[in-house]
């Protein structure tokens, strides 16, 4: 029990180091850079043509983040065919 | 679930359920220049399934659907995105978009048959037919299995008399 009431305090005690040194490395709430999504606004439009940003950014600037999109649904589909297939008795 | 909905709700879903497809697929070939996308659209057209389920039953529709139609939706879905994303390399990067039209000669529609957003446009048509077809084959086989796990109990539930 006493062990226990320890272990209490030093959680609480390192956690709230931990997130105090947290507030340091970037305010809570603050924007931080602004370069990214402005260059985004701004250039989306004649470098791509596509009206729709975000579909520009999902397809093109961020693809490879899209094809990690498709494994995620193809994992979740081999999963459930798996779950759901018909078990040899 | 597995019994036919009434004469109404089957009639209601024969007139709409085209409609459903009909604006999953604007929703894809659309996804460059209007709100949505491949993600969004082939939700769309993978919900009719659900609704031929609900509405007709499993027995009538599962004898007439194929699910390998579906896979094969899948896979020419996923191929084409890795490919085009493939196509990239020779021009300057995986998922270069190596046929994006620049902004001022796409405004004079000079630019022919291709999307003028480039691989964006194909994109978002591969991404619809791999969606579409994934969230019917997981829909299907979810069906299949509730289906099979009520076989399954009533089995198991009449051998444990003896």
């Amino acid at each position: 029990m006493k062990l226990k009431a320890l272990f209490i305090a030093a959680t609480l005690v390192l956690g709230g180091i931990l997130l105090s040194g947290l507030d340091a490395v970037h305010p809570f709430g603050v924007p931080g850079d602004v370069a990214m999504d402005e260059y985004f606004l701004d250039h989306a439009m004649e470098e791509r043509s596509s009206e729709n940003v975000v579909t520009s950014i999902v397809f093109d600037y961020r693809g490879f983040d899209t094809l990690g999109e498709s494994a995620v649904l193809f994992t979740a589909l081999c999963s459930v065919v798996m779950l759901f297939r018909k078990g040899r008795k | 679930m597995r019994k036919p909905l009434s004469l109404v709700a089957r009639t209601v879903c024969d007139l709409f359920a085209w409609f459903l497809i009909i604006f999953g697929v604007y929703v894809i070939i659309h996804g460059d220049v209007t709100p949505g996308g491949g993600f969004q659209g082939g939700a769309i057209v993978g919900s009719f399934m659900a609704l031929l389920l609900v509405a007709h039953g499993g027995d009538r529709v599962l004898e007439w659907v194929k699910a390998s139609i579906y896979w094969i939706m899948l896979f020419v879905g996923l191929m084409m995105f890795i490919g085009f994303g493939l196509r990239g390399i020779p021009e300057g990067a995986f998922f270069y978009n190596f046929l994006a039209v620049p902004h001022d000669v796409a405004k004079t529609m000079a630019h022919g048959l291709i999307p003028f957003s480039g691989t964006i446009g194909v994109m978002d048509i591969a991404v619809g037919i791999e969606v579409a077809g994934g969230l019917t084959v997981i829909i299907l086989s979810m069906f299949r299995g509730i289906v099979l796990h009520d076989f399954a109990d009533s089995r198991k539930e009449t051998g444990h008399d003896g």
